[in-house]
């Protein structure tokens, strides 16, 4: 490391005018931020922390409105191209040419940054050895799989071995396979090269392995330093709570989270739960110590995902108030054996691809269950046959006792389903659109009043009934595409990536009240790529390949995955097992 | 401008261009099936008009006088004895015209002024027109004749018309429409495609990618116009060649001015779809603005389908606003007339300058920014 500075930010500030479909944004406000030569340097925050501005502020792509910003020596603003000769960035959506081979992707950066052809071979084999590309230079971008494309995008801005390195969210939508080797492939980097990085990341484990984070929030940074420094914000606050046999740790998370003012958050893992408390020491009494007189407290080293979650909690969540929580019984109730789903055998094929590869596993009544696996793992193929939006190749599914083949409509009743992208009119107002679902499952007159009344109420939808659907905030989306989904009160609900892009806080809040709904007795099936969301689950299922690797309660898979500590790790350990017994 | 770099953007341009379907599609399909259904399908000529002749005079001489509808692909007559039945034919729409031989015809024509009755059938405007002057010109041609042979009895001196079409000798509609069609192939091929690719890269992020280093934006202008423009001129061969040989149309004008004119229309056509698609960097968007704005207007609003001269003068002057209309007249001209002269170089000097102006337009707005 030396004291060379490749971007120094001062004052920087970012404006985004009011349009007709969103108000003024203040993307970045009076930001300070420097990155020194060498440094591997993390931005971390929610979305629309303003992170992705930055990066692109950085890059002379967007002019800022004051303060000024310098980049590899140059100002920016008055001469971008000096910058952009210098520097490798790659966006969000990796900028590659899809129709265009590995090979001519990256025959086209080292043209456009003019390499000369006997430097170009060199930098070629070191960075196709690098990724692990070098077997695949003829196949075209898009036919790459979303790791294999995030570290061709790396690839093809490395080309031109670029002074700074810029990384805008390079992990999302990647499976946690390829995000460790994207780290690794980094590491390497900064360490043998030398080389500044500056990353993008709304993953909080993967800033504690850069040597310096910033944390941002609606464009205010909230804090900067080591990983080891920011650990200040949590440190002698962080405890655990064992989770007695027998017991889902999402009560116990939920009971704590209920304590609003003492705690600060609270995460289930394992046998036991996390939680952060606001003072530096435990409080006499939590809330949770009514329910659970006996419960084990001890204090745990803290994390920076724990300083992270504290300072947004004081920096205020994104959204308005949380509402008010279902309470939840005191004895959470047990789950029957009854199968309420029930998959036979199922295979999908699209042409000779087979996506989904005779697959069998039953849901039992009143449990959460997760499908979890790699980008490409058959997920989504699988859920969208369970609630009857695509049918299967072979073998057969019943829901509630139904059988999807003969009778799909009847079996559609029974589900609720929340699509992964906001699916409600808007440019309708929330009560029109519940109406409109309403009907469109058969309510009508003095049941579907009374069905929207209690939804809505549930949800805490009733101030903002006569907004369009398209003006709500993201967590308000969320609450009224599930208040829709249960309006004909289905036993089911079927949840598709529900918490991808919404902040930490909205997610802690949107679980709140998926424990809130299966205590009353809903059966929930959910796909995610938070790994560390199955801990919610009663049960989760591993998909790889199209194949089910593993399927059980989160503490029995982590025992499979080698006892590791997350669900992170456990992941990865049973995904590489299956395919290395596979390909042996 | 480095022309390294220009050339590996254009390599590039022409890979992307080869392997997506949906070019080859726009620059060669569309064309040939353009060029077919309005060569063969668009007319505005008559054939095997049904006509129902009321006979009341069934004299040789009236006989005679209608002999050009026999044998004639132009008329399918059905003969009937008065004009009662005749408009029952074409109440019962067998016939689209009724002409009416009075009892008096012969008569009257030895005095020299016989009168027959056309009746038309006017729902179909272009098609009663075509009719009425065929007919029209049958009598006429008739009467020339009748008229030399009884020179003796009948009064010298009448005046007879002997109408002739300059420039499209046949009058068949699909020489005027072909030269039409290749403005709208050019519009097609270098408004449509250019605006879609460079949207393409907006939405795909690739142009964040490519803005963020050494690439300046004339580079990213002129690669995306080159395999573009190669491909209009392809498109531009097609409707040559379907034109030529597949409908005989002729080209009494230069080809090299054909040649000429046509680079230049399709420069400003790549300019206007890369203008359009920095504006709103969304494929569909571009997609609707490039109808509304080129595509549309080309075929109302140029002289394709109407004669700009008698249209209202407020849509004269938006169809002169167009430079799809200086194309147009200049093409019509070439093909079918054969002029030279000011009137042509003038029409090449205004679709040069608005070559220019596109083509700085698109290369300004290409800043290397997003938002």
């Amino acid at each position: 490391m030396s004291d060379i500075i490749m971007i120094q930010a001062h004052h920087l500030t970012k404006q985004f005018p009011a349009r007709p479909s969103s108000p003024a944004v203040t993307a970045l406000s009076t930001l300070n931020l420097t990155v020194k030569k060498g440094t591997l340097t993390a931005l971390i925050g929610p979305d629309g922390a303003g992170k992705t501005t930055f990066m692109r502020l950085v890059c002379g792509l967007l002019q800022s409105d004051s303060g000024s910003l310098s980049v590899c020596g140059y100002d920016v603003q008055q001469s971008p191209q000096a910058v952009q000769d210098r520097i490798g960035y790659m966006p969000q959506k990796f900028g590659l040419y899809e129709d265009l081979s590995v090979m001519e992707n990256l025959t086209l950066y080292a043209d456009i940054h003019s390499i000369p052809p006997d430097l170009r071979q060199k930098h070629f084999r070191e960075l196709l050895d690098l990724t692990g590309l070098s077997p695949f230079t003829a196949r075209p971008a898009g036919k790459l799989s979303g790791g294999m494309k995030q570290k061709l995008g790396l690839a093809c801005t490395l080309v031109s071995t670029p002074d700074l390195l810029l990384l805008d969210e390079p992990t999302v939508g990647v499976d946690p396979l390829s995000r460790r080797e994207l780290w690794h492939i980094l590491h390497t980097l900064s360490e043998e090269k030398s080389l500044t990085v500056l990353v993008n990341t709304s993953y909080i484990e993967e800033a504690e392995q850069c040597q310096y984070a910033y944390i941002l929030h609606k464009g205010q940074l909230l804090a900067d330093g080591t990983p080891e420094s920011l650990l200040q914000y949590a440190r002698g606050r962080c405890y655990a709570v064992r989770v007695p046999q027998g017991m889902p740790p999402r009560f116990i998370q939920s009971w704590l989270l209920d304590d609003r003012h003492v705690v600060m958050d609270a995460v289930p893992e394992g046998s036991q739960v996390r939680f952060t408390v606001s003072s530096r020491q435990l409080p006499n009494h939590l809330l949770l110590q009514n329910y659970l007189p006996g419960a084990v407290i001890t204090p745990v080293s803290p994390r920076l995902e724990d300083s992270f979650m504290i300072l947004l909690r004081k920096a205020g969540s994104t959204e308005e108030e949380t509402p008010g929580m279902p309470s939840l019984p005191k004895v959470p109730p047990a789950i029957s054996g009854d199968t309420i789903i029930e998959a036979h055998d199922i295979v999908r094929r699209f042409g000779s691809f087979v996506a989904v590869d005779h697959t069998s596993f039953s849901v039992h009544k009143g449990e959460i269950f997760g499908l979890l696996g790699p980008n490409g793992a058959g997920k989504s193929t699988t859920f969208r046959m369970l609630c009857g939006l695509l049918s299967a190749s072979s073998g057969t599914i019943s829901v509630y006792g139904v059988n999807l083949r003969t009778a799909r409509a009847r079996a559609r009743s029974y589900i609720g389903y929340v699509a992964q992208k906001f699916s409600l009119y808007s440019t309708l107002s929330v009560y029109e659109n519940l109406c409109f679902f309403g009907r469109a499952y058969g309510l009508a007159a003095h049941k579907l009043q009374e069905r929207i009344e209690t939804v809505a109420g549930q949800f805490h939808l009733n101030n903002c009934l006569s907004m369009a659907a398209g003006s709500l905030p993201g967590g308000y989306k969320q609450r009224l595409s599930m208040a829709a989904a249960l309006l004909h009160d289905p036993p089911i609900l079927f949840l598709d990536e529900p918490t991808s892009g919404i902040d930490p806080l909205a997610r802690r809040t949107f679980w709140r009240q998926i424990t809130g709904l299966a205590a009353r007795g809903t059966t929930i099936v959910v796909t995610t790529h938070f790994m560390e969301e199955a801990e919610y689950c009663d049960r989760i299922m591993i998909q790889d390949r199209g194949r089910l690797i593993a399927i059980g309660t989160p503490s029995a898979i982590r025992h499979q995955g080698g006892d590791s500590p997350t669900m992170n790790e456990a992941f990865i350990h049973i995904v590489e097992t299956g395919r290395q017994k596979e390909d042996s | 401008m480095n022309i390294h770099r220009f050339l590996a953007l254009t390599r590039k341009e022409f890979y992307q261009m080869l392997r997506d379907p949906s070019s080859f599609l726009i620059g060669i399909v569309i064309p040939l099936m353009l060029i077919v259904l309005m060569g063969s399908g668009l007319s505005l000529d008559v054939k095997n008009l049904p006509v129902a002749v009321a006979l009341e005079d069934t004299s040789p001489t009236a006989r005679d006088a209608l002999s050009f509808l026999n044998g004639s692909p132009y008329f399918s007559p059905s003969y009937v004895t008065s004009s009662k039945e005749a408009i029952a034919l074409m109440d019962a729409r067998q016939a689209d015209a009724v002409l009416v031989i009075p009892p008096d015809f012969t008569s009257r024509l030895e005095q020299g002024h016989a009168t027959v009755q056309i009746l038309l059938y006017g729902i179909d405007a272009t098609t009663v027109n075509a009719a009425n002057q065929y007919i029209t010109s049958g009598l006429q041609s008739w009467q020339s004749q009748w008229v030399a042979a009884h020179r003796k009895s009948a009064r010298t001196g009448t005046v007879i018309v002997v109408p002739r079409q300059w420039f499209n000798d046949a009058n068949t509609s699909s020489w005027m429409f072909l030269p039409g069609l290749i403005v709208i192939v050019m519009t097609l091929v270098g408004v449509f495609l250019t605006a879609l690719v460079m949207a393409r890269e907006w939405e795909r992020g690739t142009l964040e990618a490519i803005f963020a280093t050494p690439v300046r934006p004339l580079e990213i202008i002129a690669a995306k116009t080159i395999p573009y423009f190669c491909i209009a001129m392809v498109g531009l061969g097609l409707c040559l060649m379907a034109s030529y040989y597949g409908y005989g149309v002729p080209i009494h004008g230069s080809l090299l001015l054909v040649f000429l004119s046509s680079v230049e229309y399709v420069f400003i056509a790549i300019g206007m779809g890369l203008t359009i698609s920095s504006l709103v960097k969304n494929q569909f968007l571009a997609c609707q603005i490039a109808l509304v704005v080129s595509l549309l207007p080309t075929i109302m609003l140029s002289g394709f389908l109407f004669d700009l001269r008698s249209v209202p003068i407020a849509i004269s002057l938006i169809g002169h606003i167009l430079p799809a209309t200086y194309y147009m007249e200049l093409l019509k001209m070439l093909f079918l007339a054969g002029t030279t002269g000011p009137i042509v170089i003038k029409d090449c000097l205004i679709l040069l300058v608005y070559a220019l102006l596109f083509f700085c337009l698109s290369w300004k707005l290409t800043c290397k920014e997003v938002s």
